[in-house]
């Protein structure tokens, strides 16, 4: 009990913690060290009369910021956000569901494996974007075609990364817990599964980036989709169309962050899904 | 140790693997006895197919021919009664120490909650790692890795416990403390052991008798009767009747790890100097 009592006094809030955390600050600095580099390249155009690579062409992160804060305004800028988060999300998912028990059955189901890994594997390296025109004709809205290319950017990834990670198990769990008693079932639900958690979560980290790769360059292909915003990748394309370069930028810089935020997801599930990970 | 029928018996067994064009027998004619409530320790050239005895006495492998019979009957397929204890740890990674060691009977049913936890309470009491009940297996030291195992093993109550080089990989002070601490185990309760290893020291001071097997395809060699008295302990190492029991399997062994080099000429040639030297 005394003990209990020491560690909550002990304990201080996250952001407390955050503060104090030497790792957060590098990464500040880094950010901002990046800023400061890019501001003084595009504002300089050039160093010795030669042109500044890549940061000399570009609007300044200053001119960006303003952009932003103008962009912020308007609904169309958030109805991108909207859509491509919801293509992401829903394109993911429908990977996660079709994927994982279709890896797990590739797994454990020699017959299945035998008669799904080959077609499987010839469909497997056909980027995603190769499959835009057929899946435009294959499904009735632009907004599903999307989607599917979005679900077959992760559901390779998936699908491999499960079925690797369910034959690898140690075979020595599964003998451990046969002669414990344990039936096919047991064996299925209570070893194959815990144990390709790590490959799923690792699949799903993968995944969910080249799930965002796809859903931008499928709508910068196909229009947006609807008529209105188009999700971030048309809010690129048109941006870039309407030459206002600080707003590509902006919308760039939009995705970094979606992606950001959809990774640390992942992680955060991932930590709670397996706290034998975590201690290390 | 009073009673020493015999609890299993292999019989004649052989097993071969690999394809008709190049099967290799690996066991050939294996036949000994486990003797209920006593340790039998096997020994054997490294390579020799230790691994594959155990296999088949747990049920994992089946024989091409010959039996093995516990209490009378075949034994087909792997059961609670014939537990492995492995080399490499198979701890689940993702079950903590009790739920690991809850494992079986959880599995199985056939304990109630309460009764379960109290016998999990007393084996985990016994191993000693009471205070790291939640602590996973990988946030756990290599020898409290292995006594959490022995106490997910005991816990099912098994009528044989199978051993295989279950202190291998240890540093020297870890693998003299499992010793030890496992040899305590064996004499406070009877239990019928057979222990697997390639240590000789460690098999001639836990076994009741102590069998040494030959190069492939493994056979029995020879049974040495351990005469040691008990409760022992590492010290009597150092003894006399020890030492001699050494030498005497140590020459068995030496002749059957040499077997594997007197193929070729070089071989044979080593061989020859070697047996001189010695």
């Amino acid at each position: 009990m005394a003990q209990a009592v020491v560690k909550t006094g002990k304990q201080k809030s996250k952001i407390v913690k955050l503060f104090f955390d030497l790792t957060f600050w590098r990464g500040v600095v880094a950010i901002i060290v990046f800023l400061v580099l890019w501001e003084i390249g595009a504002q300089a155009k050039n160093w010795f009369g030669f042109m500044v690579p890549f940061v000399g062409k570009v609007a300044p992160p200053t001119d960006v910021m303003v952009r932003w804060v103008e962009v912020a305004g308007w609904p169309g800028y958030w109805e991108s956000w909207y859509l491509s988060t919801g293509r992401v999300f829903l394109g993911f998912i429908a990977a996660q569901v079709v994927g994982i028990p279709f890896g797990l059955a590739m797994a454990v189901n020699k017959y299945f494996r035998g008669m799904f890994f080959p077609p499987f594997e010839i469909l497997r390296p056909i980027p995603p974007l190769a499959w835009v025109p057929a899946s435009i004709i294959f499904w009735p809205t632009t907004e599903l075609s999307i989607m599917f290319v979005t679900f077959l950017g992760a559901f390779y990834t998936i699908v491999i990364n499960v079925l690797g990670g369910a034959r690898s198990i140690d075979i020595q769990y599964l003998r451990a817990a046969q002669s414990m008693g344990a039936s096919q079932w047991d064996l299925f639900y209570k070893i194959i599964l815990p144990g390709t958690l790590p490959s799923i979560f690792v699949g799903a980290a993968v995944g969910m980036g080249i799930t965002w790769e796809v859903v931008l360059a499928g709508e910068m292909i196909s229009g947006g989709g609807q008529q209105g915003g188009g999700g971030l990748g048309f809010f690129i394309w048109s941006s870039y169309m309407g030459g206002v370069m600080d707003q590509v930028i902006v919308g760039m810089i939009s995705i970094g962050l979606a992606g950001y935020i959809s990774s640390s997801l992942i992680r955060y599930v991932g930590h709670a899904c397996m706290p034998w990970r975590r201690m290390f | 140790m009073t009673e020493t029928s015999n609890l299993m018996e292999v019989r004649n067994v052989s097993k071969a693997f690999g394809e008709d064009w190049e099967r290799e027998q690996v066991v050939e004619n294996l036949s000994l006895n486990i003797k209920r409530n006593q340790l039998t320790a096997i020994v054997g050239p490294s390579g020799c197919g230790k691994s594959t005895v155990v296999n088949l006495l747990a049920g994992f492998e089946s024989p091409d021919s010959g039996q093995i019979l516990l209490e009378g009957e075949t034994v087909s397929g792997p059961s609670k009664d014939r537990l492995v204890v492995f080399q490499e740890t198979a701890l689940m990674p993702w079950l903590n120490t009790y739920q690991n060691v809850t494992f079986g009977p959880k599995l199985r049913g056939d304990m109630s909650a309460r009764e379960l936890k109290i016998a999990a309470d007393r084996i985990i009491d016994t191993v000693g790692l009471r205070e790291f009940k939640d602590k996973y297996p990988l946030q756990l030291s290599g020898g409290m890795q292995r006594r959490a195992e022995l106490a997910r093993a005991l816990i099912n109550q098994p009528l044989v416990m199978i051993m295989d080089e279950p202190f291998r990989g240890l540093d020297a002070m870890t693998r003299q403390l499992m010793q030890e601490f496992y040899l305590r185990l064996c004499e406070e309760e009877e239990r019928t052991n057979v222990f697997v290893t390639s240590e000789l020291e460690e098999a001639i001071i836990l076994a009741d008798s102590l069998v040494v097997l030959s190069n492939r395809p493994t056979t029995v060699r020879e049974v040495v009767q351990i005469d040691l008295p008990r409760p022992r302990n590492l010290d009597m190492l150092s003894s006399p009747e020890a030492y001699d029991y050494k030498r005497h399997a140590m020459e068995m062994l030496h002749e059957e790890a040499l077997k594997s080099f007197s193929g070729t000429e070089s071989g044979s040639e080593f061989l020859k100097s070697y047996t001189q030297h010695a």
